[in-house]
């Protein structure tokens, strides 16, 4: 922006460490809690005097988060895979081939934007104990690829659209590929920034996903983790500690994920935005 | 891209091109969308549509019978004096957080968006909990307020006050739960509007100053109207969240008391699975819609118009 004096440079920079401080606070109450022995009643702004895991232990063990985590991983994963695959082939039919009937379709897709997945709760409930999926990975898979896929379909095509030359794929055909040739060996690795954004946004939200794993994901062996936690706090809502053990056991990889490839997570939105 | 399409083919290909043309312009290639558009109406489209029909039943979610009872859950709905307590709640909870995520992410980024040596490290701070569970933010948040051994009270213990019930008292809690989803993801608009005060040209500043133009003045007319793209996404991307906020109060408040802090969202939930009043939900997820999609698009045009102006 535009040049400051260093005493301002000092001000500002005073300002975003003040700032700064305050957004670390629920950060640090999590962990001086987490930290405390069960029955330690002392404030939670004071840091623990003695230092013990035995919260970490017994909250893994009986929020059962071992098996927490897997579920997760299995259904964040291949909703994340699914998404990718099938979002980018059907947005490169969208984009590049602009008959009537994809025409309608795009705006399927568009207008599939603005309904609340919440708002069929009721119905989606009953067609999911119908077909026999209650309780599988597969429907908080499916669930969770349907939800994402309007949003993954706009952004592949908008940079199929904008940033993907015609002629890439006309010399490739004109070699004798065929369309699923020339997508995946042609189009396919040029869309990998746009790739990236989809599967950091999909995966962080199907990653920390409550609303749809509450339903459908009830039974203990294929809860989430933040079905188990929930289930955790409803239990030891007394026991605040192990609830905060169990809370920072969870949110763990993901915070470790983003510190590694924060670039990712701040570009890709970024991108998002600016294409969106 | 159009005069890419149009122009000329080399003669060698000539044929061969036209034909290729011709083929493409004829194909759909519907079978690459065919999965996508299956699971798409398998499960939104054809579930929206039914929620619809139910809204007309007296179904109570698990029996094999029931009976369409024309309007009678609409009339209900409109006379029950929930239905108003919960779509005021969940307008405070879209609109409250949108104006104050946009207003503290814009000042959030006008700082970062000097050169500060802690400027990253600050950056990190505020948007970690964008990806963290709304749930658990919801519980770290909890131990700050809870009644009981919560950080808060531990403040005014320490000067001999007395401790407050901010999550029970029906007065401040939808308040809180509207800072805890602003502090969640204030970092999502400080990042799309980083990224658009970066795209504004310096040129603008540079003659705003030789023209002697006040700080306040070129804020409001280089940098807002510039930004307008941004404020777009951020005001729609915002209040689409904030409508249908859901995890944040299952752990702050858990709708309570009452149904004093409910949402649509777990208004309708637990009407489903405690109530067992599932043609009621229906009628409730039908509102819901209404009110997401009116708003939603009413924000759309509106924030639309006013980048065509600008």
């Amino acid at each position: 922006m535009e040049q400051i004096s260093s005493r301002t440079k000092w001000l500002l920079t005073g300002l975003a460490l003040v700032i700064t401080l305050f957004h670390l606070i629920p950060f640090y109450i999590l962990i001086t809690t987490s930290l405390k022995k069960v029955g330690d009643f002392t404030s939670k702004w004071a840091f623990p005097t003695s230092f013990d895991t035995e919260n970490f232990a017994l909250a893994w063990e009986q929020a059962n988060l071992g098996n927490a985590f897997i579920n997760t991983a299995i259904i964040t994963i291949c909703s994340a895979v699914l998404l990718i695959f099938f979002g980018s082939m059907a947005a490169y039919a969208l984009a590049r081939r602009t008959t009537k009937l994809n025409k309608y379709v795009y705006m399927l897709f568009v207008g599939v934007m603005v309904i609340p997945p919440l708002t069929a709760l009721v119905p989606l409930y009953r067609l999911v104990v119908d077909v026999g999926l209650m309780n599988t990975h597969l429907v908080a898979i499916l669930n969770n690829v349907a939800a994402f896929m309007p949003l993954t379909i706009f952004l592949y095509a908008g940079f199929i659209r904008s940033t993907i030359p015609k002629e890439l794929e006309e010399a490739a055909r004109i070699d004798g590929a065929s369309t699923l040739g020339v997508f995946f060996r042609v189009v396919f690795p040029l869309l990998k920034p746009i790739t990236a954004t989809v599967l950091i946004i999909s995966s962080v939200y199907i990653w920390n996903d409550y609303q749809f794993a509450i339903f459908f994901l009830q039974d203990s062996s294929v809860q989430t983790l933040t079905v188990a936690l929930a289930g955790f706090f409803g239990q030891n809502s007394s026991q605040l500690n192990l609830v905060a053990a169990a809370a920072l056991m969870a949110s763990l990889p993901m915070v470790m994920v983003f510190l590694f490839l924060q670039r990712f997570f701040i570009e890709g939105l970024a991108a998002g935005s600016v294409k969106g | 891209m159009a005069a890419l399409t149009k122009a000329p083919d080399k003669t060698s290909m000539k044929t061969k091109s036209a034909k290729l043309k011709r083929s493409r312009r004829e194909s759909s290639l519907w079978w690459m969308y065919l999965p996508s558009v299956l699971i798409v109406v398998l499960f939104i489209v054809y579930p929206f549509i039914d929620g619809i029909r139910i809204s007309f039943t007296n179904w109570n979610g698990f029996s094999q019978t029931y009976d369409y009872i024309g309007l009678d859950q609409y009339k209900r709905m409109f006379a029950d004096p929930d239905t108003w307590l919960v779509v005021k709640n969940t307008l405070l909870y879209g609109i409250g957080s949108t104006i104050l995520q946009n207003i503290v992410g814009l000042g959030y980024a006008l700082l970062l968006n000097h050169n500060l040596k802690v400027r990253s490290f600050t950056r990190t701070v505020i948007y970690l909990p964008v990806i963290i569970s709304p749930l658990i933010m919801g519980y770290i948040w909890y131990f700050f307020f809870a009644f009981q051994g919560g950080a808060l009270n531990d403040i005014f213990l320490l000067f001999g006050k007395e401790p407050i019930n901010a999550l029970g008292n029906p007065a401040v809690n939808p308040y809180i739960i509207v800072f805890v989803n602003t502090f969640q993801f204030v970092g999502i608009a400080m990042i799309i509007y980083l990224a658009g005060l970066q795209s504004i040209s310096k040129d603008y500043y540079e003659a705003a100053n030789i023209d002697g133009a006040t700080g306040w003045q070129k804020f409001k007319n280089i940098t807002i109207p510039l930004l307008m793209p941004s404020i777009t996404i951020n005001m729609v991307l915002n209040i689409i969240g904030g409508l249908k906020l859901f995890d944040v109060i299952v752990a702050l408040t858990n709708g309570g008391p009452g149904n004093a802090s409910q949402s649509m969202s777990t208004f309708m939930y637990n009407l489903y699975f405690s109530r067992q009043d599932a043609g009621y939900a229906a009628t409730q997820g039908v509102l819901m819609a209404v009110i997401i999609l009116i708003i939603s698009m009413a924000a759309l045009i509106y924030f639309k118009r006013k980048e065509v102006e600008a």
